[in-house]
């Protein structure tokens, strides 16, 4: 059932063709393109231009239109949802360095600036705060599905190794910026991490004496555990992830265990 | 009519190998070398700024750059060698307030605190309150007389040694002098269940046995 189209201003209304022109045998030249033809087409060669030059395409399309098992599910979605949890870390914590001063004398004040004075600055602050609890929570548990459906196993050892680093650095972003604030907790907390590294054998001592700049905390802890924080950190994990969803890409998903042997045909069957 | 070409695969010269372009008495082919060059050159070019930034930023392993700093605490008539005095002292006076730390000072009792062999006693005793299990901070417990740390339940004897917990070794302690009747604190060290004295360390650092061997003094010290 068609139902009668709402009255509308004139100005809103489409123009009816003129007589005679643009029916589909007219045979009559087609009218000037409009501004949305012309925006279109442009937008079009634009993106053409970049396409030729790149090759893109047919990695967006690999990419995106991979096949995947049969059965695959939200579980699926952990990995995505800590590669968001991790961008939401990158955007906010680059913010966060436009008004944070990684100095001793410095650092609680600032810290507390951008809580309490800066516009929007304790949104900010809180999301990168619990942003990365939620991430630590997303990678265990993304881990937990990727070991329970027995994703980690050939061909793909390579791939649970490199988000085993991962979650290593992670955690490296984790006791680094835990410092950070510096108020009593944080700087406590930053003893004892330190100490408890201090605690491995042999190469314990000089890991302290690291982490420290010293065999006490020092002018420059902050600093290094900021640019540790920041900079080192991070661009390790940039690297892996990239490393860690091109093999997502090139081996593709596992299916669920519960798909059994004898479906094979299913596992085959294109989604 | 030439003979037809014999090669030898092993052979040390490329000519020998009949490889195409061989030069006579040529060794390794001018595309072999080439490739080695350009990985040479990236290499070493690569480690010219890689070995001095890692250097760089391992410097405080390697070098001390805390001077001994000598602060008074009080003059002699402060303290007894009854029990313990509670004092600040700054340990890094660059950073303020994280930089200072409390210390508990008594007169060094030559009856009833232990001598050790080979190393003269200091005439006062300043314990630090740095635990020896993580580096939380201690407190002495007057009615006791022992020190007794928050985090993880730590207890030190009137000595400092260990009583009871996870610590590994006992309280930290400094040098300490008397100059014009003021007494004066100086450098950390460590010591061993004996009480011998050891370069300053880090806690949960054992310094007895064959453990001691696993945790290394700082270089600088």
């Amino acid at each position: 059932m068609k139902l009668p189209a709402p009255p509308r201003p004139k100005f809103l209304r489409p123009t009816p063709p003129r007589p005679g022109r643009n029916g589909p045998n007219d045979g009559a030249p087609a009218t000037k393109p409009g501004v949305k033809e012309t925006a279109v087409e442009g937008a079009a060669s634009a993106v053409g231009w970049v396409d030729e030059r790149t090759g893109a395409t047919p990695f967006v399309r690999y990419l995106v239109y991979r096949k995947v098992p049969k059965g695959v599910n939200w579980y699926y979605t952990l990995g995505s949802a800590t590669l968001f949890a991790f961008l939401s870390q990158a955007v906010t914590g680059v913010f966060l360095a436009m008004y944070y001063e990684p100095d001793p004398t410095r650092a609680y004040e600032s810290a507390s600036r951008i809580t309490n004075e800066v516009f929007l600055g304790e949104f900010v602050r809180g999301m990168h705060k619990w942003g990365s609890t939620v991430m630590i929570i997303l990678i265990f548990v993304h881990m937990a599905r990727t070991f329970f459906f027995g994703a980690y196993k050939y061909p793909r050892e390579l791939n649970w190794i490199i988000g085993v680093v991962l979650l290593v650095l992670v955690l490296m972003m984790g006791l680094t910026g835990y410092l950070l604030p510096f108020d009593q907790r944080s700087f406590w907390a930053t003893v004892v991490a330190v100490n408890i590294n201090a605690s491995g054998p042999i190469v314990g001592p000089y890991l302290a004496d690291f982490l420290r700049a010293g065999a006490e905390f020092g002018p420059t802890t902050i600093a290094r555990f900021y640019a540790l924080h920041m900079l080192l950190v991070p661009g390790l994990i940039i690297a892996l992830i990239g490393a860690h969803l091109y093999l997502v890409v090139k081996l593709g998903v596992t299916a669920p265990p519960w798909l059994k042997a004898e479906k094979k045909d299913l596992l085959r069957e294109e989604v | 009519m030439a003979d037809s070409p014999q090669y030898d695969k092993s052979s040390r010269y490329t000519e020998g190998r009949g490889l195409p372009g061989a030069f006579e008495g040529e060794t390794v082919t001018r595309r072999r070398f080439m490739e080695g060059t350009t990985l040479v050159a990236g290499g070493v070019a690569t480690m010219a700024f890689t070995l001095p930034a890692l250097g760089f930023a391992l410097g405080p392993v390697l070098e001390d750059t805390t001077p001994t700093r000598w602060q008074s605490v009080g003059p002699e008539d402060d303290f007894t060698d009854e029990t313990y005095v509670q004092r600040v002292i700054n340990l890094v006076p660059e950073i303020g307030d994280p930089g200072k730390t409390t210390i508990y000072v008594r007169r060094a009792n030559l009856e009833r605190d232990p001598e050790v062999e080979g190393q003269e006693t200091q005439p006062y005793v300043a314990i630090s309150t740095r635990c020896a299990h993580l580096g939380c901070p201690v407190r002495f417990i007057q009615a006791s007389r022992k020190f007794v740390c928050p985090c993880h339940g730590g207890v030190y004897g009137f000595q400092g040694e260990v009583e009871g917990g996870p610590p590994v070794r006992p309280l930290d302690r400094f040098y300490t002098r008397v100059r014009g009747g003021r007494v004066q604190i100086g450098d950390r060290f460590s010591l061993n269940s004996e009480l011998k004295r050891f370069s300053p360390r880090d806690p949960s650092n054992h310094l007895d046995g064959l453990w001691q061997y696993i945790y290394p003094a700082r270089p600088t010290t």
